[in-house]
């Protein structure tokens, strides 16, 4: 009976596909079970070799093979579309939260609905529309912001009021609704077929498939993949593209050097019943009631509705490896919830006969965003996994993307949210991705509000400073494993309150982030910032200084003790991290980056610095403790610890000294803040961390020293303007689009990575202009707060999204930066932006549909860099035009 | 009038008590994991009572439960006496002899039973003494008596068992310089009480059963289904062999006022029991005690109410019927209830839910649709009531609690309804016998590990 019902939903018509294997499939189809000789024998070489036939799969070989690479073999352990993809809902949506996502979706909506005509598969492309309700105001916020950044895509989406919703749907009870969000394009497709006309349009144009082929591992030498080892023989290769799925942690784990994947499979459970009486229209929209955690689509005359329950069944934790999903056991009890919910939206469905309830394995990642890239210790090595439910919705514009980074070494759009290499190895234990996902799972129907954070898989890395933070009153965010202080709650506060605190609007911690800030601009604050990555770079003779200056676009050869702001760019110039970097010797640098940087950028400079053993390129973040001194009264501090004069006129700012403080010799002091505050970073090696910390504590007392966290932190940079690499900055992004031409030295004397893209845009221009928005007309204490990705309006013209925002209390203002770009009016092709363009226009900043009028500015407000200036001051220099 | 769940919880809960068997070096190497226990009274106060006690000079565990009628009394004296008959009559010479030569001498005795007893369970100090010499001239006859075979249960238990009897009867006819003690031995022997009494030696399973108390085995089926197997027979008009016993001991002229309206002379519902002198003594016994005992009894229109149609007494016996069981590894517990269980639930409904509250939720069958028809309603219907069920589950410690609580609770689809439960529970002193009788409930957990490997060595 399930085989039976495999073929019913997946319905698969099998048409003019390749010779060579429509053969066999066509065979296998009469005689399900049994094994088939294999006809064809498996090349000894390609180009590229493509694990896993479903969506992911499917797809990526349609666009490689589209792009014009034509040795590609796809090899699949069991039969084309067979697992997760053929039980697949089958629902694609546009409605996602994270842009890169959002342009996937949108793109396979596009490539499904022409996908019949191009292969003559019938694909059972269905342009239905979808509904999100919302049971709760807070709901309807979360769905006004997605709406938003949908209609700037130019995707037709529009808020609906209950009553509406019934008009679009008749079996909804919309009693307990306050509005929903419809997504007229939305579509159902046979996901199993999708994939199969994908792989009829690859095989088509000449990629080879070979069902019942089951990939051992892969040979990797030097750091490169060299082949594929099959149970039917060996294929040498370049690029080999692991697409399996649940199995690609496996998979990845499976060879001499492991890949790290780090996902995880769950059980997942929907519903299928028989026609109603009178059959539902299969163009009735799809629902999903993200409170009722449900989703509900029309299927053959009846229902499809499955869910994301609370208490999720992570399976195959052991790794069992399987040649397809088999139906694994359905599970009514566990399904329960769900079907209230389902009967409480659709009441009318009581009387309804079940046909069957399917469990369905999904994969889960650590962060609820999927995998794609190349890996960070294997070249060569690509990886497209991890879909968190969503494969059909993302497969088409994920595959394209993928295709685009094999061919072209980088992927059309930025894509770093979906970076394999965000990931470190630390994400990798199983038991971490266990207990993530079945946080992840739920989360999916949760209400996300700004700055939520992960609870499970906590306290990995942390700072030696830890616990004597946390009996501080110090609370918690965490950033690529390593715990990080948001703020620190005074004695005496509702501790229970804050942590509970779920709002779009203003937050609890809105007065107690105000009064650290205050401190750092009138006193000091120390906050810990070990988090942040730090690689030492050194050589016996000049390759260091050489390389590094190919590699960043500042000038480096600086004298000793100097710090250099800098990007590390790649050849279009766009940002691969942002870092600063102090000159320790002739011969020795050492660099900062970014936290979730690690992997990324360690593996960047990897690739890139010559093959010689007499340069050492070392990873040092465990080794010091970073400790930021922010304030005024930084300078008194150190001098009272160190007995050495810290003013400026001894120590001027982006400098870096190894010197003592306190008892404890060696430490690296830069004047340095990422903030624009005048104030030290103090490098510690960490088993002088609590001692250093006690001794500034204790001399900080008189100056009136506090702790602080990273809200405080964020608050300062975004009002002075600092761009964050990762929030405002990726590799799209050059230092001439974001005000940093004073970082690149274009005339250094020698040739650096992405100079000629940067010399471009100095004569040409930016099409893109990174820009400081000052909200006008916005209540803090009644309006919606702005996070980020909020579309930005010039003269009610569409002109960009923001990429971070903050309260600056100092301005008493939000602040809001992000990218403005100029689009032609009528043919909406991208224009140079000019100063003139910014400064010219009057802007509006659109907050879950709300808009907010915005002063634009290209320079930050010169009057925070002064101490002490009168508040109206301040307020008048703000509205200078500079 | 409304209970909360806690109000209800509260009152469940107040007679519960477990017992775990101890481990050593992490193994129990007895058959009996251990057991819980409870009673809900619907008499001012409970006519029932419970004992459970491990056997020190000889291996063993006994428990009991005891179903009072007309007072509490006599339940009360066969819960505090029984077990000690029942140890002494399995002691061996040696130690009967030990003991004898321990009290002679005035040494301290060897400890017999170790109690497992909730705090409501009390014994009468003041009786203490009169019961001790009533024993002591037990074992005495026993000694005396040396057959120097070893001690068979089941004789043991029906010896135990008449021999307790006779005893109640005895001092009663003796009667006791003391007024207090004077007047509660006849208290015990007017009042009569049920006994149910397991006795557990590795794979032993002896049940003496004496009235309409009831044991009943909980056996897990290959299927992980639950089924009941009888331990005990209950004597009482339902029960046709035990109608017949009755006829048998007595003349054809009487067999028509023997059983009438299904009590025993009309009067008494179980056939068998402890005490109810007034069914076994003769007329003349019976008057004379009355005349010559103390007012309250003179004045207790009870005790001086000869039964009609009493001519050829003793009508009652408190030997019991011994059914002995050897213990298999899906033998998974038994069950001792009072009849104000079996009233309200039948046996394998009691199996059932004990079954899968000991073995967990998780092994409740899962649900499969399969090939039949099934709405969305049916099956939300469905799982709503598994849920209740398990939540149900969760709320208890304790087995016999939570089967209490289904007695009481259940509606008519076999779900613990709040509401129900409610009522039942807060019903007026008065009117609580009317709708239930007192429960008293032990759930004796094996331990199917040890047991296998008892089987095994046979």
């Amino acid at each position: 009976a399930a085989r039976m019902f495999l073929r019913l939903l997946s319905d698969i018509q099998w048409r003019a596909a390749h010779p060579k294997w429509r053969r066999m499939t066509s065979s296998q189809r009469s005689t399900s079970t049994t094994a088939e000789p294999h006809p064809v024998s498996l090349p000894a070489q390609a180009q590229v070799v493509i694990c896993g036939g479903g969506i992911m799969g499917t797809s990526v070989a349609y666009h490689l093979s589209k792009m014009g690479w034509k040795d590609i073999v796809l090899l699949e352990q069991g039969r084309l579309a067979a697992g997760t993809t053929r039980f697949c809902a089958g629902i694609v949506s546009t409605a996602r939260p994270v842009s890169i996502e959002l342009k996937m979706a949108h793109y396979s909506n596009k490539l499904y609905q022409q996908l019949e005509q191009e292969t003559g598969v019938q694909t059972g492309y269905m342009k239905t529309g979808s509904i999100s309700l919302a049971q709760t105001q807070d709901r309807l916020i979360s769905l006004k912001r997605i709406a938003s950044s949908l209609n700037v895509m130019g995707i037709p989406c529009e808020i609906i009021s209950p009553k509406k919703v019934l008009q679009l749907h008749p079996l909804i009870n919309i009693h307990d609704l306050v509005g929903a969000m419809y997504v007229p394009e939305d579509a159902l497709v046979s996901s199993a077929n999708v994939s199969l006309a994908l792989a009829t349009a690859a095989s088509r144009n000449g990629v080879q498939i070979h069902e019942r082929t089951c990939v051992s591992h892969v040979t990797i030498q030097k750091g490169r993949v060299t082949g594929v080892e099959t149970d039917r023989g060996r294929i040498q290769c370049e690029y080999f593209v692991n697409c399996a799925g649940q199995w690609a942690y496996e998979l990845g784990h499976s060879g001499e050097q492991p890949v790290h994947i780090p996902l995880h499979a769950c059980e997942h459970f929907y519903l299928l019943t028989h026609p109603l009486k009178e059959p539902l229209s299969s163009s009735l929209p799809t629902i999903v009631d993200p409170d009722g955690r449900i989703y509900i689509r029309n299927w053959q005359g009846g229902i499809l509705s499955g869910g994301f329950e609370k208490n999720p069944k992570p399976l195959f934790t052991e790794g069992r490896n399987q040649l397809e999903i088999q139906n694994l056991q359905e599970d009514w009890d566990h399904f329960g919830p769900l079907l209230g919910a389902l009967l409480r939206r659709m009441p009318g469905l009581e009387a309804l006969q079940i046909m069957q309830l399917v469990n369905c394995p999904e994969s889960f990642t650590p962060d609820m965003r999927c995998i794609m890239g190349e890996s960070p210790t294997a070249r060569g090595y690509f990886v497209l996994a991890g879909m968190n439910s969503a494969g059909i919705s993302y497969g088409g514009g994920a595959g394209k993307y993928l295709a685009e980074w094999i061919v072209n070494g980088y992927p059309s759009e930025n894509v770093w949210p979906l970076d394999l290499k965000r990931f470190g190895t630390l994400q990798s234990s199983r038991t971490f991705l266990r207990h993530r996902v079945m946080e992840v799972m739920p989360l999916m129907c949760d209400l996300k509000v700004p700055r939520w954070d992960f609870q499970t898989g906590r306290q990995l890395r942390t700072s030696p400073l830890y616990d004597r933070l946390d009996a501080q009153g110090a609370r918690w965010m965490e950033k690529h494993g390593f715990e990080r202080v948001k703020y620190f709650v005074p004695p005496g506060s509702d501790l229970l309150d804050l942590d509970h605190s779920k709002t779009f609007y203003k937050p609890d911690w809105f007065d107690i982030v105000g009064s650290e800030v205050k401190c750092c601009k009138e006193a000091v604050c120390v906050i810990d910032m070990s988090s942040f990555t730090k690689f030492e770079i050194s050589s016996t003779g000049d390759q260091a200084l050489e390389s590094l200056q190919y590699l960043f676009s500042n000038d480096l050869d600086v004298p000793v003790g100097h710090v250099v702001h800098t990007g590390m760019l790649n050849e279009k110039g766009g940002y691969e991290n942002d870092c600063s970097i102090a000159r320790l010797s002739k011969r020795s640098f050492f660099m900062i980056s970014p936290t979730d940087q690690q992997v990324h950028c360690w593996t960047w400079l990897k690739n890139r610095l010559p093959d010689d053993s007499n340069l050492v390129l070392e990873d040092v973040t465990w080794k010091y403790t970073a400790l930021n001194l922010i304030g005024p009264r930084a300078v008194d501090v150190l001098s009272e610890l160190s007995y050495a004069p810290m003013t400026a006129e001894h120590f001027p700012s982006l400098f870096c000294k190894e010197m003592s403080v306190g008892y404890a010799n060696g430490i690296r002091v830069m004047s340095i803040t990422h903030t624009g505050e005048p104030g030290f970073v103090l490098y510690i090696p960490i088993e002088y961390a609590l001692h250093v910390y006690n001794e500034v504590m204790n001399m900080g007392q008189k100056y009136g020293i506090r702790n602080a966290g990273y809200y405080a932190l964020r608050s300062l940079r975004i009002e002075k303007f600092f761009a964050f690499w990762g929030q405002d900055l990726d590799a799209f992004t050059t230092p001439m689009e974001c005000g940093r031409e004073f970082q690149v030295k274009l005339d250094k004397g020698m040739e650096f990575l992405g100079q000629e893209a940067l010399w471009e845009q100095k004569q040409n221009g930016v099409y893109k202009r990174f820009t400081m928005f000052i909200l006008e007309d916005h209540d803090t204490d009644m309006d919606l707060w702005p996070w980020w990705g909020e579309p930005i309006f010039r003269n009610g013209r569409y002109v960009g999204k923001t990429t971070s925002s903050a309260y600056s209390y100092t301005l008493e203002r939000h602040v809001c930066l992000g990218f403005v770009h100029h689009f032609d009016e009528k043919t909406g092709e991208e224009l140079v932006v000019t100063t003139d363009f910014i400064n010219q226009g009057e802007y509006e900043i659109d907050i879950a549909g709300q808009r907010f009028q915005a002063k634009a500015k290209l320079y930050p407000f010169s009057s925070l860099f002064t101490q002490r200036r009168r508040k109206d001051e301040v307020e008048l220099s703000g509205y200078q035009r500079e | 009038f409304y209970l909360t769940p806690s109000q209800v919880n509260s009152i469940l809960k107040a007679n519960e008590y477990s017992f775990k068997v101890p481990e050593f070096d992490g193994k129990n190497v007895s058959s009996v994991l251990g057991f819980d226990s409870n009673q809900l009274p619907a008499n001012a106060p409970i006519e029932d009572r419970r004992s459970a006690a491990t056997c020190l000079q000889t291996r063993g565990m006994l428990l009991g439960v005891f179903d009072g009628h007309a007072g509490c009394a006599c339940a009360q004296a066969v819960s505090e006496r029984l077990f000690y008959y029942i140890a002494v009559s399995l002691l061996p010479h040696e130690t009967l002899l030990e003991i004898e030569n321990a009290v002679e001498s005035g040494r301290a005795l060897l400890p017999i039973l170790q109690w497992h007893k909730h705090p409501n369970d009390y014994f009468s100090k003041e009786a203490s003494k009169l019961y001790f010499n009533s024993l002591r001239t037990y074992w005495q006859e026993l000694i005396d008596l040396n057959s120097g075979e070893t001690t068979d249960v089941r004789e043991a238990l029906i010896n135990a068992f008449k021999r307790l009897d006779n005893d109640i009867s005895l001092e009663a006819q003796v009667g006791d310089p003391n007024s207090f003690l004077n007047y509660l031995v006849l208290r015990v022997a007017f009042s009569g009480a049920t006994a149910c009494v397991a006795h557990v030696d590795g794979i032993d399973l002896h049940i003496a059963n004496t009235g309409d108390s009831r044991a009943m085995l909980g056996v897990q089926e290959e299927d992980g289904s639950w089924s009941a197997v009888n331990l005990s027979y209950d004597h009482n008009a339902q029960n046709e062999r035990e109608v017949e016993r009755v006829k048998m001991e007595h003349p054809k002229s009487e067999e028509k006022s023997l059983v009438k309206q299904d009590r025993l002379l009309g009067l008494l519902m179980p056939f068998r029991a402890f005490g109810d002198v007034k069914f076994k003594w003769s007329i003349e016994l019976q008057k004379r005690v009355v005349e010559s005992g103390p007012d309250q009894l003179n004045d207790n229109e009870y005790t001086k109410f000869i039964p009609p149609n009493y001519y050829t007494p003793p009508y009652l016996t408190a030997e019991p019927e011994v059914i002995h069981h050897k213990l298999r590894p899906q033998d998974k517990f038994l069950v001792l209830a009072t009849d104000g269980l079996w009233e309200t639930m039948h046996r394998q409904d009691v199996a059932r839910i004990v079954g899968e509250y000991l073995t967990g939720v998780h092994h409740q069958q899962p649900i499969a649709v399969g090939g039949y028809k099934v709405t969305l309603g049916q099956m939300h219907g469905l799982l709503t009531e598994r849920r209740a069920r398990i939540s149900s589950v969760f709320e208890d410690q304790n087995a016999a609690t939570h089967l209490i609580r289904h007695a009481v609770g259940n509606n008519e689809f076999g779900t613990v309804d709040h509401e129900r439960l409610s009522k039942m529970l807060s019903l007026p002193e008065e009117l609580a016998r009317m709708y239930r009788d007192d429960i008293t409930i032990i759930v004796v957990q094996f331990n199917s590990h040890v047991i296998g490997a008892y089987q095994n060595e046979e």
